[in-house]
């Protein structure tokens, strides 16, 4: 075998870290898009700021926060507690958690300049042949931004499987239920295991790299936004 | 099918502009919003439509209230078609879907087939392209043919030719005649172009600075010499009138209006053809007696009714009666002066060329 068992492990655990990251953040990311597209409030500024904080913030930083939020102590322990959950950091949902912060903008973003593009005159004409609000979301907005969200998918997805500091701060290094392949990486140069190193980080690169030249691709030449 | 009249009071104020409006229109026909670029029809025609921030004021069509003080239908829920003027088609759906979108959510008996409307506008073998694949006049006849689809009780049209080329223009136009012709609901045109309303409106609004200077029948409204905005250059009236006989030897046919008959091109019409003679002041001059001798075919006795000088303090414009109808002449207000012209006196017309424009 190429790579050992643990290592394996460590990417299934990834791949199923960045799924079920991508699937919660397209459930809460779209309205929270389409909100910033399209309204006109004064908050729209100050959201717009919060969610891009983790672009610039360091992921120690954000973990250490989510790590007292959702700890013994935290304030949402309680109400974990009544929802007969188990404390969250150094488990799997916790990492799912923490991972939805940290890849919201990832998510928000392409969606939001998708919503954007698309204008108000597809809507206004779909106002004036009878469609709701709602139906003009679902048969207008959603299809014209499809491009922004195979492209917001792939941006978190990747971004996910590449996350590090976040993980270490709250899921530790338990293996098959927080150890990522990032981690895995960590740990393998920690015991001075340089060859099993190489071969994951050269999985982990090749994956990023087919990744972005995909998304390259799309936008391609005939500029499909 | 017998209309009520719309009435609409909008008034709507912007840091350096405000619509400000209240207007009583027919019912049934093409009543045509006129004015230069700025002057506030596209907003007048949103206001109707339900489109953009709400106006101040009421509006009721075919005895529905869509807006006063309680009140305020959103657009989804106004009975009526929009025509964009860049067509607005949704890029993602083709032409046949284009159409049903508005189809399967309007209410109500239709007013036109599907059908019907996709044979009046001729788009039969557009329906599986994507709009992205049209011509700008095929674009605006889906366009328009998907206004028709949600059965309106009003149909709303934002300058339909104003983006297309003159080529495209000739293209269209004649479906918006078919269409004047077929339904009994009544059409809001914003244009400015004055041979457009001389084609199609029956019923005119002249706008400026957000304010509608005047409103009325046509033919009144165009035979008036105190509106500010003229038509231009292209001042002039329009006739209606009717092919009552055609001189196929000098290819010429005489149309009949109410007041006297002008002879024309003959373009090809049966006689009966009812039709619009357009008149331009520039094409029409004055004389105290009945000329001979002259070139010009047309000669018509009338009675002056009043004169005003034009934009240029050199030309005066003269209203003439001629039975029931109005024309109106252009001439040097030297050659007035000269001639003596003045209200109640009997005069000679001579028109020098006439167009149907219908």
């Amino acid at each position: 075998m190429w790579l050992t068992d643990s290592d394996w492990q460590a990417i299934l655990l990834t791949l199923k870290l960045a799924s079920v990251v991508t699937f919660i953040l397209l459930w809460v990311a779209t309205p929270l898009a389409w909100w910033l597209a399209r309204t006109r409030s004064g908050w729209r500024k100050p959201i717009g700021a919060i969610v891009a904080l983790p672009l610039v913030l360091p992921p120690s930083v954000l973990g250490f926060y989510l790590l007292l939020a959702m700890g013994p102590n935290g304030p949402i322990a309680p109400l974990l507690a009544w929802f007969g959950v188990g404390l969250l950091p150094f488990s799997f949902s916790g990492l799912v958690i923490a991972s939805v912060f940290y890849s919201l903008p990832f998510m928000v973003q392409p969606l939001q300049s998708a919503f954007e593009a698309i204008g108000d005159a597809p809507f206004e004409a779909a106002a004036t042949l009878r469609a709701s609000p709602l139906d003009r979301f679902l048969t207008i907005a959603l299809p014209l931004a499809l491009p922004g969200f195979v492209s917001a998918s792939i941006l978190t997805f990747a971004h996910t499987v590449g996350e590090f500091g976040v993980v270490l701060m709250i899921g530790g290094n338990l293996p098959g239920i927080t150890r990522v392949a990032s981690v895995q990486i960590y740990d393998h140069v920690e015991a001075m295991e340089y060859a099993d190193a190489h071969r994951l980080a050269a999985v982990m690169l090749v994956f990023s790299f087919v990744v972005l030249l995909g998304l390259h691709l799309r936008r391609g030449p005939k500029t499909l936004r | 099918m017998a209309h009520a009249p719309i009435q609409a009071r909008f008034r709507k104020g912007w840091q350096d502009f405000t619509l400000d409006v209240d207007l009583q229109l027919p019912g049934k026909g093409i009543t045509a919003l006129f004015g230069h670029s700025g002057s506030g029809k596209t907003t007048l025609l949103r206001c109707f439509a339900g489109l953009g921030s709400r106006p101040e004021g009421r509006c009721v069509v075919n005895g529905e209230v869509w807006q006063d003080e309680q009140h305020y239908r959103p657009t989804h829920h106004r009975d009526i078609g929009y025509v964009f003027q860049d067509a607005n088609l949704f890029p993602h759906l083709t032409v046949r879907n284009n159409l049903l979108y508005g189809q399967r959510r309007s209410r109500g008996a239709p007013a036109i087939a599907l059908d019907q409307a996709i044979t009046l506008l001729g788009i039969e073998h557009l329906l599986t392209r994507k709009p992205a694949e049209l011509s700008g006049g095929e674009k605006q006849r889906v366009g328009i043919a998907r206004a028709l689809a949600v059965s309106p009780q009003l149909l709303l049209m934002d300058e339909p030719l104003a983006a297309l080329d003159l080529a495209r223009k000739r293209e269209i136009l004649p479906y918006l005649e078919t269409l004047h012709d077929e339904l009994q609901i009544p059409i809001l045109y914003v244009t400015h172009s004055p041979d457009e309303v001389a084609r199609l409106a029956d019923h005119l609004v002249v706008m400026s600075a957000g304010r509608a200077l005047a409103q009325g029948p046509l033919t009144e409204i165009l035979s008036r010499l105190d509106l500010p905005i003229r038509l231009g250059e292209e001042a002039g009236v329009v006739l209606e009138g009717e092919i009552c006989e055609r001189d196929s030897q000098w290819g010429l046919m005489r149309m009949a209006f109410a007041g006297g008959s002008l002879w024309a091109r003959d373009q090809g019409h049966a006689i009966g053809h009812k039709g619009r003679l357009r008149v331009l002041a520039r094409d029409v001059s004055l004389s105290l007696q009945h000329q001979v001798g002259t070139s010009i075919q047309n000669h018509l006795p009338g009675v002056v009714d009043a004169m005003l000088t034009d934009e240029h303090p050199g030309l005066m414009l003269v209203r003439v009666r001629v039975g029931a109808s109005i024309l109106i002449a252009r001439l040097t207000t030297r050659s007035a002066h000269e001639l003596g012209i003045h209200p109640g006196q009997s005069i000679w017309l001579q028109v020098k060329s006439v167009a149907l424009v219908e």
